[in-house]
């Protein structure tokens, strides 16, 4: 059997390097799993692989899972059996959005307050052993763990733990007691976020870190006076997008100092932030993103998909038909273009998912966006799909939950 | 009995917790009683196998909601996994897998006990004559050859309602479950008969013919339907039926129960004032297909269904006992019954428990969230 595997068992990637920090991983894992697919029972219950040779490589090399701990808290055992489903389908990014308005579980070693106060309770943290874990458990499995700190906007539960971070609202004159989108315009801001990303650039091993900048909405930012004032004073008059610009690019450039790459929802880059050549975006609106991503591709920056692709929107029926038709290379632009959407991800954003729902709503379904990401631009036949897919869940139920 | 333990599912919510994790419980009268006698779930075991263990969570989970019945759509098209004394090749040649998809008549006995220790009726569907295709293999010449042209086309359609085989197998399996199924119902079925085998049958024709029913294949549904009734009623047993039984004029006895599904092309509201007002009484379930998914909170839809909202009578309001919430199995099975069911059929169960009155979503919406927490807990 190990003969086997070494003489015949060939993968090929054709990545860069920056792209793969663990280059073993990549190279071995997606194979033992097409390897493992092979492997089928006979009459009397033996389990055989016929001799066989493979050739097998991904089309993309970004083919990621979101998941949302903010929107309800995911316990470790949801995570770690998802980045084995995960393994099993050839994904190989975990895109962590870990914090967000409702609640802020990331327990950070400079600011433990966040989560003190931000958590849902103390006991819907991730403690750094819990997140170490998490990394680890998903590098032995050939996935990179891409943690998302999304700022300005999304950051109602870091206001509950750090002091001064959010914008006051106003109504008039007063304040409304209510916040807003992180305060761009303290330098206290700024000396918080330096510190922050620092420990989230050591604690990530992963070249990226996704900043977010989706959904600012600048109404706080509008009443807030002081705000107003620095607005005059930059001289950017009545539009906010450059004050979203001014405080986006200050992150970056915290970010950039660390050593990190990072990944930006579409808003950054359609709001004229100036980003760096090596800045991925990520297009999540789904009104025509055809259009984004050649808008996106288009102005040189790379782009991954996750529009057609959120998979907490479900619907009756066999939804996955629709995930599997879609063509991500179907937009407007030259060859180049094309080859800077490096791949998409399928999300499976919180507000309705938890522990109990969590494995049913994302598997099958997300091994439709697995397979277009992994499969060559041909194989896109319904039916024979249907059926692949058909056996593939219950090679999945065995491996996760022991039932089919 | 019921009573009873309904009262105790109520007690149960008022259970609290303090700060110190100790369980109390304040000094409390209560007084509570459904609207509605019937409050149902429909569980499906034809278009998924489901496991005897997530049957009887299931009925577990339906005491707390105070569901008092359990509808169990046990055979359809895809699969007969009730295993049948009479017929045992029913389930050897229709059930997914013969031996691991099946319920044994222990199997059986299991659920109703289970489910009577806490207050649940076990109303079994077998339905025809359409729905049956699982029942063709391990009963050959009961279902309706279809054909193409002169020749048989290798199909099969529904129950073949001209022969007196039909009619004598029929009478012997029904002796069956009326035996195993001690409820006074039992639910036959008749929905979505599709005409198109029966027109192609030259025999069916013939028949057609002979009875002087013309083209009418309503009136072939009607003889099927109305033998099948009889047969039921000798065995001393009542029946409940899906709304096209009563849309196609069948005959039915007046204690009929008729079953609300469908959406269009009549509005179900309509639908009810016709079948309350031709007499019979009604079960609501057209606007609780809970297998029917959609993103967000459905639930509030489930929730702000009233069953007495159509133009009738106080005599007509009366003949409706209930509803049923239904979770059809075509994309549910154990690995996914349990989060699709719950808590989302809560809400139809506090629609036909509490008081008309008792709508107030924000109100629901707190109450629903920490019942939740309790299923979990």
């Amino acid at each position: 059997m190990v003969l086997f595997l070494t003489k015949t068992l060939r993968t090929s990637t054709g990545l860069s390097s920056r792209y793969l920090p663990w280059v073993f991983g990549f190279f071995f894992f997606p194979g033992l799993e097409t390897f493992s697919q092979l492997v089928h029972e006979d009459d009397y219950g033996s389990f055989l692989v016929n001799e066989t040779e493979i050739n097998d490589f991904p089309r993309f090399a970004h083919r990621g899972i979101l998941l949302d701990t903010s929107r309800h808290y995911l316990p470790l055992k949801s995570i770690l059996t998802n980045l084995d489903a995960m393994a099993f389908n050839k994904f190989n990014v975990l895109h962590w959005h870990i914090v967000d308005d409702q609640s802020f579980p990331y327990q950070s070693v400079y600011f433990p307050e966040l989560s003190d106060k931000g958590a849902y309770s103390c006991n819907h943290i991730y403690t750094p052993t819990d997140v170490r874990l998490v990394i680890e458990y998903a590098r032995l499995r050939g996935i990179r763990v891409i943690p998302e700190f999304d700022t300005p906007g999304h950051t109602q539960s870091w206001g509950k733990g750090q002091k001064d971070l959010l914008t006051p609202c106003y109504s008039g004159e007063r304040p409304t007691g209510s916040f807003g989108p992180v305060n761009p315009i303290l330098n206290t801001t700024y000396d918080f976020m330096t510190k922050f990303f620092k420990e989230i650039s050591s604690v990530f091993p992963d070249a990226y870190i996704h900043l977010g900048g989706d959904e600012v909405n600048f109404d706080c930012w509008k009443s807030n006076p002081e705000v107003k004032e620095f607005m005059k004073k930059q001289g950017f008059g009545t539009d906010y997008a450059k004050l979203e610009s001014y405080y986006i690019q200050k992150i970056l450039d915290i970010v950039f100092s660390y050593n990190k790459e990072y990944m930006v929802w579409q808003e950054v880059f359609d709001n004229k932030v100036q980003l760096k050549p090596d800045t991925v975006v990520q297009v999540w609106m789904e009104n025509n993103y055809a259009h984004e991503l050649s808008s996106v591709t288009g102005a040189g920056f790379t782009a991954i998909l996750a529009a057609p692709w959120y998979l907490d929107y479900i619907s009756y029926g066999q939804d996955w038909k629709k995930y599997y038709s879609v063509e991500p290379l179907n937009f407007p632009g030259t060859e180049k273009q094309k080859k800077l959407l490096i791949g998409g991800e399928a999300c499976l954003w919180g507000e309705f998912v938890d522990a109990t729902n969590l494995t049913p709503r994302l598997w099958p379904r997300a091994s439709a966006v697995g397979e277009r990401l992994w499969s060559s631009r041909n194989v896109t036949n319904l039916q024979d799909a249907y059926k692949r897919l058909t056996s593939h869940r219950c090679r999945m139920l065995r491996l996760l939950v022991n039932y089919c | 009995m019921c009573g009873f333990l309904a009262g105790l599912e109520t007690f149960s919510q008022l259970v609290g917790r303090d700060e110190n994790g100790m369980y109390y419980i304040n000094n409390t009268e209560i007084v509570d009683f459904p609207r509605f006698p019937h409050r149902g779930l429909l569980l499906d075991t034809s278009r998924h196998y489901l496991p005897l263990r997530a049957i009887l969570e299931t009925l577990d989970v339906m005491a707390y909601n105070k569901f008092n019945v359990f509808h169990w759509h046990i055979v359809d098209d895809p699969s007969f996994p009730y295993e049948s004394l009479t017929f045992p090749e029913l389930s050897k040649q229709g059930a997914f897998h013969a031996m691991t998809h099946i319920y044994t008549a222990s199997d059986v006995q299991t659920v109703i006990e289970y489910a009577r220790l806490r207050g649940i009726r076990v109303v079994a569907e077998f339905d025809t004559p359409g729905h049956t295709l699982s029942w063709g293999p391990g009963a050959p010449g009961l279902l309706t050859p279809c054909y193409l042209g002169k020749d048989p086309s290798g199909t099969y359609g529904p129950i073949n309602p001209i022969l007196n085989s039909t009619y004598q197998f029929v009478t012997s399996l029904f002796q069956e479950v009326s035996a195993v199924f001690p409820d006074f119902f039992l639910h036959l079925g008749g929905d979505e008969v599709d005409f198109t085998c029966w027109k192609s049958n030259p025999n069916i024709r013939a028949f057609m013919k002979e009875m002087g029913f013309g083209e009418d294949y309503k009136k072939l549904e009607s003889f099927y339907i109305q033998r099948l009734l009889d047969i039921i009623s000798s065995l001393g047993k009542g029946y409940i039926v899906w709304q096209e039984v009563f849309d196609n004029a069948v005959k039915v006895r007046p204690d009929t129960i008729i079953h609300v599904w469908k959406e269009n092309p009549t509005p179900y509201t309509e639908e009810m004032a016709n079948v309350t007002k031709a007499g019979y009484r009604a079960l609501l379930s057209a606007p609780w297909y809970l297998n029917r998914i959609s993103y967000g909170q459905d639930w509030m839809a489930a929730y702000q269904v009233e069953p007495l909202k159509f133009e009738g009578s106080s005599e007509q309001k009366a003949r409706v006992i209930g509803g049923e919430a239904c979770m059809w199995g075509e994309y549910v099975d154990v690995t996914n019954l349990a989060p699709r069911l719950w808590p989302r059929a809560g809400a139809v169960a506090e629609r036909l428990w509490s008081n008309a009155t008792v709508r107030d979503l924000q109100d629901a919406y707190t109450r629903l969230a920490d019942f939740r927490c309790k299923l979990l807990g």
